[in-house]
């Protein structure tokens, strides 16, 4: 490869990899006994999901009311946690496609998991605005279909209905790339499989065959995927966001939303990519693939964007001081220091405040610390969606009808449970499918891996050519 | 191409730098190549083995639109002509509350539709097997291949002298 590479690159793939070895590092979790670990978080994961399944047939059975959702608090945990959900199915996209279209290379060492995880968050979000709606059955009426009713249409000016087609796109659009991005891998495994495996990834692997034509169309597909996912990613949390903006609800009703939604979403969904990444490395040593400059760099994604969610903090305290009317500062003055305080603060803390120890290049650079921040920026987001949803609705135009909300076990157990399932399907894709991009990591290899940048490059250069 | 009945003769290369050299190489000597296969995307390669650029983003251009004037005129046609509901106070046609929908169905059929063109142009889908020629194409092998259907004796012999000059590891026929 003629592409010129800075020596002073850190190199992304350590360990003086051959294209085979990296074959058989990747593959090899795929084709193993599963470890004690997984099996161990397995059931783990599958208990949770047994506990999502009972909430929900409970709910189903018994009805919303089952819930403690009230006349004044109409969303309570259901719509957080889609908020939350969706949050965290945006930074699969973000890293295969905008740092697709930027050239960064590190994505390729993390871009499946973090796709996979994507389309895992989906699924789980998209449970909820399903579930709230109380009668499941009814559920396909969202849908503009034609109906014996007129036909009549859905409402197509209401951003709820914007947020069924845009979650149902990004759903598509996130499977559709993540999928054509593992055939050729599927097709890496098939040809090392026999028997009955061999059949199987014969079935995924699509009949790839590596012909340099499906190589350059495969990239054209890529590319032009990735432009489309980019302004998707974007307007996908801003739909979002308009399902609160577009209401008439002091503290919902802002301009700053969308772009405080979307960087919240990334914020939230790379702290998700760093707790399974740091757990993935360790529990399938793939310690050379995803290194510390992976982490680091992805640290640094959480700095900026947890700093940018910390300044749409206090632009909306002061935007509600400085405009002068009195139920936006109400509602503000409630968010601080309301009978919700407690999440405000718990918000503070863990997205602006904490993300903070990542100017510290040590700090950016270690697991532990990383792994825990990457909890508390899970926590701090699952505040934040809480603080503006219920903490904004308890307090409504009337003090007759303030109320106070607190979730019932079904609520809990739903949330709980959507971690279940999320960890199921995100454990049997580490078992089936490689977790980090073969084909990719191959082509980078030459520009990022270990004998050829970085400081151990020269050394192992000169090793290289001798051997030919 | 069709299956079945090709004999192929082919040599696998043990890195995508002499694959370029070789595929240079059999350009110059005007070597027929019936295909080259890799492990990844090699840059550079395509220009060599002349191939055009893929017109796969013109065809998701074409969906794109498709996807924007259904998503668009369907929902004017909704709410002025089929089942005109007056929501907040609007006009019937209030096209900004139409853009979020109409931008999602853009992006739906330009990503649908180009998936399923690939697929459909390149011959995969689900549960499709098309033959390789050998197990390490998809791990660290670079593989040239060349048709010797009606290829004579000299030919062949020609076609092997190229693969033994340019640095194959190894040759060898498959008929696929």
């Amino acid at each position: 490869m003629s592409a010129t590479v800075s020596t002073i690159r850190q190199p992304l793939i350590e360990g003086g990899k051959t294209y085979h070895q990296i074959t058989e590092d990747i593959c090899t979790p795929t084709e193993r006994t599963p470890s004690t670990a997984w099996v161990i978080a397995f059931l783990f994961a599958v208990t949770g999901l047994a506990v999502y399944v009972f909430c929900l047939a409970w709910t189903i059975w018994n009805g919303i009311g089952t819930w403690d959702l009230n006349r004044t608090i109409g969303w309570g945990w259901d719509i957080t946690n889609f908020v939350w959900w969706v949050g965290i199915g945006h930074a699969g996209t973000l890293i295969s496609a905008i740092l697709l279209l930027f050239r960064q290379k590190w994505r390729t060492g993390v871009n499946r998991a973090a796709e996979a995880m994507t389309i895992f968050a989906v699924i789980c979000a998209g449970q909820f605005p399903l579930i709230h709606m109380g009668r499941l059955w009814l559920a396909f009426f969202i849908f503009p279909y034609p109906n014996t009713r007129g036909p009549l249409w859905v409402n197509f000016n209401s951003p709820l209905l914007w947020d069924v087609f845009a979650i149902s796109t990004y759903f598509t659009v996130s499977l559709l790339f993540w999928y054509t991005g593992l055939v050729p891998d599927f097709a890496t495994i098939r040809d090392r499989a026999k028997g009955i495996r061999r059949k199987l990834y014969d079935f995924l692997a699509f009949g790839w065959t590596g012909s340099a034509k499906h190589w350059q169309r495969w990239e054209s597909l890529s590319l032009v995927l990735a432009g489309l996912a980019t302004p998707l990613v974007l307007s996908v949390h801003t739909i979002v966001s308009f399902d609160f903006a577009t209401s008439v609800i002091p503290g919902w009703h802002t301009t700053i939303f969308p772009p405080y939604f979307v960087a919240g979403a990334i914020f939230s969904g790379f702290a998700m990519v760093q707790t399974l990444m740091l757990l993935t490395r360790k529990v399938l040593n793939l310690k050379e693939y995803i290194t510390l400059e992976h982490i680091e760099s992805m640290n640094k994604v959480i700095l900026a964007t947890g700093t940018i969610v910390g300044v749409a903090y206090l632009t909306e305290l002061f935007i509600a001081w400085y405009s002068g009317y009195i139920y936006e500062q109400y509602a503000f003055y409630n968010r601080v220091l309301g009978p919700y305080w407690w999440s405000y603060v718990g918000m503070m803390a863990c997205n602006v405040i904490s993300p903070q120890v990542f100017w510290v290049k040590k700090w950016r650079r270690s697991i532990f610390v990383t792994f825990f921040m990457s909890i508390f920026v899970n926590i701090g987001m699952w505040f934040e969606r809480f603080v503006i949803i219920a903490t904004t609705l308890a307090r409504d135009y009337l003090p007759s009808s303030w109320s106070y909300y607190t979730p019932t076990w079904v609520e809990i157990g739903l949330f709980i449970g959507t971690l279940g399932l999320f960890f199921t399907l995100y454990l049997i894709f580490s078992r089936v499918a490689p977790v980090i991009a073969i084909a990719e990591v191959k082509s980078i290899l030459k520009s990022s891996g270990d004998q050829y940048t970085g400081p151990n490059a020269a050394h192992h250069h000169a090793a290289h050519s001798e051997a030919h | 191409m069709k299956q079945g009945a090709n004999e192929v003769l082919f040599g696998l290369y043990d890195d995508e730098e002499i694959l370029l050299k070789a595929v240079k190489q059999a350009k110059a000597d005007h070597l027929d190549i019936m295909d080259v296969y890799t492990p990844f995307p090699v840059h550079g390669l395509d220009p060599i083995l002349g191939l055009s650029e893929s017109r796969l983003h013109v065809a998701g251009f074409i969906y794109g639109a498709i996807g924007c004037l259904f998503g668009f005129l369907f929902m004017t046609w909704v709410f002025t002509r089929d089942w005109p509901i007056i929501f907040g106070g609007k006009p019937y046609f209030s096209a900004p509350a139409f853009i979020p929908i109409t931008f999602e169905l853009t992006v739906l059929f330009a990503a649908v539709g180009m998936v399923v063109t690939f697929y459909v142009i390149c011959g995969m889908g689900p549960g499709t097997i098309n033959p390789t020629l050998d197990d390490r194409i998809t791990d660290d092998k670079f593989c040239i291949a060349f048709n010797t259907n009606d290829a004579s004796q000299d030919a062949i012999n020609k076609l092997k002298g190229f693969f033994s000059a340019t640095g194959a590891s190894e040759v060898n026929t498959k008929t696929i």
